[in-house]
């Protein structure tokens, strides 16, 4: 794999290596490296290779494969494709379920990566406070983003419980019935944003954290500490300072936001009615479960077109704002 | 800075206690250990404290036939050793190539290296779900369904780990590595025994939540693990969940807490490394 990058060092190679062998004594390494660029070369490719060997096997090779299966109507382990050319794009765009997709994609994105954002900062300001005690809530906060995913699910699931679960039992006390978490498309989408807040917040707010704690203290405490008046410090002083911590947060959250793929699977399976189905889990579920390998694809090519847009408008966008 | 020296005076006369402060603080925590109290209490509960009206907050007894009966069920012993095992060599591989790549990028010569630089960083772009596919026909194909290689090795490549690598190699004076060129060591030598010992820190970090990310790892084993015997602790847990049409919820919460109890303790042990990984991507990006 390597070897494509460049072409294989020539023989020639061995010469100067083994001439600038005789005087080891020089004590200028530039020098030396210049004379015998090759087995630098050599030296870099054994350094970095495996690496970039995995990388391209693994993820590039994959993502042009990828192209190429969209194009097919073919099953996961079965000989015989089919070219159909676009007409699996044709098909995603017409398909009726499309749209309600579509839709579940981006509310679950837009609530998780921007309530991330609002609620992580808060939670930010709150544990920059000159308080006791936030040393530890710092860490309790951090806890649930560093638990499996699917265990986080499940936990959930029976705390959502609309018979026997913790909600439905609060929701009585105050004498309101729960909605069925479990058979309403809506709710169930709702809980699912819910427990990934839950579990991701605390990832934010120590990012923020860590950008709040290099901003002059006087600045944040002003705007954190008193009224209205500090609002707007707080809008026109700190909120600036944040803005690369904003930037990184915003790419980083919604890669692993779109990326979702542990708590839909074990809360909810993409249902009920496809109300938590977004475009990651249908792209398991066409490939895996509906053994149509080469629309699964053409979802996840769309989907990666559509990241790789929006990451574009990002950094776009923050080049103008953080030159301030 | 005039807001702030205007307001300090005032701010420090009337500072009582900040009772609000702590009522939110005390708030933030309890949303966030209460579901975790309540998964451990549920472990502990029987079928009939489980499935009543009104809601039974505690359990009458401390018993650990929940315990038993989900390690009875499933394979508890194998999930533990198969998560230990593609956890341990997965990241410990991840964190050589990591190492290696970065010290190539940082302290050796390549006429593309810029080039290789960016093929790691855009790697980072792509969500590993988008290559499923090709990915499991790939492993499939290598005869590698229900192996530890087949569940490690697409996941091995160091992307994130090269990048802050790197950041933190740029930083390092350039006086130790003119002493270790002095010293006529290879660049093997100089990446185990100059580098490494004074990125301890930085390694560890980014190690640590390598860690936690194989030992969280779902999707990729879940597609290529059918057989019970080699499946992960999350994949081995959603197993207890189909047994039977209804859930088990005292079983199944039980095995929830042997799955997040080990990384839970492990979490506050090492909490301050932690953070420290997980903010380093932040700060220097």
């Amino acid at each position: 794999m390597t070897a494509g990058t460049r072409p294989a060092p020539t023989p020639g190679e061995v010469l100067p290596a083994t001439a600038s062998a005789a005087p080891p004594a020089r004590p200028a390494p530039v020098q030396r490296k210049r004379r015998r660029p090759y087995r630098a070369w050599l030296l870099f490719l054994l350094f970095a290779g495996p690496n970039v060997a995995l990388l391209v096997i693994f993820t590039y090779k994959p993502l042009l494969q990828s192209l190429q299966y969209s194009t097919l109507q073919w099953n996961i382990g079965s000989p015989v494709a089919r070219p159909v050319g676009l007409g699996n794009y044709v098909d995603w765009f017409t398909d009726p379920t499309t749209p309600r997709i579509v839709t579940v994609t981006v509310i679950f994105t837009l609530a998780t990566v921007g309530g991330g954002m609002v609620i992580g900062l808060l939670l930010a300001l709150l544990l920059n406070r000159r308080l006791k005690f936030t040393g530890a809530a710092r860490t309790i906060v951090v806890a649930p983003y560093v638990l499996s995913g699917v265990a986080v699910g499940l936990l959930w699931l029976f705390v959502f419980d609309p018979n026997f679960g913790v909600t439905s039992a609060l929701l009585r006390m105050i004498g309101v019935t729960s909605p069925n978490w479990y058979t309403d498309p809506a709710w169930a989408l709702v809980m699912i944003i819910v427990v990934y807040l839950w579990k991701n917040v605390g990832y934010v707010a120590l990012i923020y954290l860590a950008a709040l704690q290099s901003v002059p203290r006087d600045l944040v405490e002003a705007a954190s500490i008193d009224g209205a008046g500090t609002l707007r410090s707080f809008r026109s002083i700190v909120l600036p300072l944040l803005g690369p911590t904003t930037f990184f947060l915003a790419i980083t959250t919604l890669l692993t936001s779109l990326q979702s793929f542990d708590l839909i699977h074990a809360m909810t399976r993409g249902g009920p009615l496809g109300g938590t189905t977004t475009m990651m889990y249908q792209i398991y579920e066409e490939g895996f479960r509906s053994g149509r390998a080469g629309y699964s694809s053409a979802v996840a090519t769309i989907l990666f077109l559509a990241l790789l847009l929006m990451t574009f408008v990002q950094l776009k966008y923050v080049d103008r704002k953080v030159h301030y | 800075m005039g807001i702030a020296t205007t307001h300090l005076p005032t701010t420090a006369r009337r500072r009582p206690t900040p009772w609000g402060g702590y009522l939110t603080l005390l708030l933030a925590v309890a949303v966030m250990v209460l579901p975790l109290v309540w998964m451990v209490l549920a472990g502990f509960k029987g079928r009939d404290e489980i499935y009543t009206s009104p809601i039974q907050w505690l359990p009458a007894t401390v018993d650990g036939s929940n315990y038993a009966q989900a390690l009875d069920t499933v394979p508890f012993g194998n999930f533990f050793l198969n998560s230990a095992i593609t956890t341990v060599i997965g990241a410990g591989l991840k964190m050589l190539l990591g190492l290696m790549t970065a010290y190539a990028l940082v302290f050796l010569e390549f006429p593309l290296k810029k080039l290789v630089f960016g093929i790691v960083i855009f790697a980072l772009l792509v969500p590993q779900q988008i290559v499923i596919i090709p990915n499991y026909t790939l492993v499939a194909s290598l005869g590698w369904i229900n192996t530890y290689q087949g569940i490690i090795v697409p996941g091995l490549a160091s992307a994130f780990g090269t990048f802050l690598f790197r950041q933190h190699f740029l930083t390092l004076p350039a006086s130790i590595l003119e002493a270790a060129a002095l010293d006529g060591a290879g660049h093997w030598t100089r990446l185990w025994r100059f580098i490494v010992p004074i990125s301890a820190p930085t390694i560890a970090a980014v190690a640590l939540v390598s860690i936690v990310g194989e030992w969280n790892e779902y999707l990729w084993p879940l597609l290529v693990v059918d057989r019970a015997e080699m499946m992960t602790l999350p994949v081995g847990l959603t197993l207890l969940q189909n047994n039977d049409g209804v859930t088990n919820w005292g079983v199944l919460m039980a095995a929830t807490v042997l799955v997040t109890a080990p990384v839970l303790i492990a979490f506050f042990a090492l909490q301050k490394r932690i953070v420290s990984g997980l903010t380093a991507g932040a700060v220097t990006g």
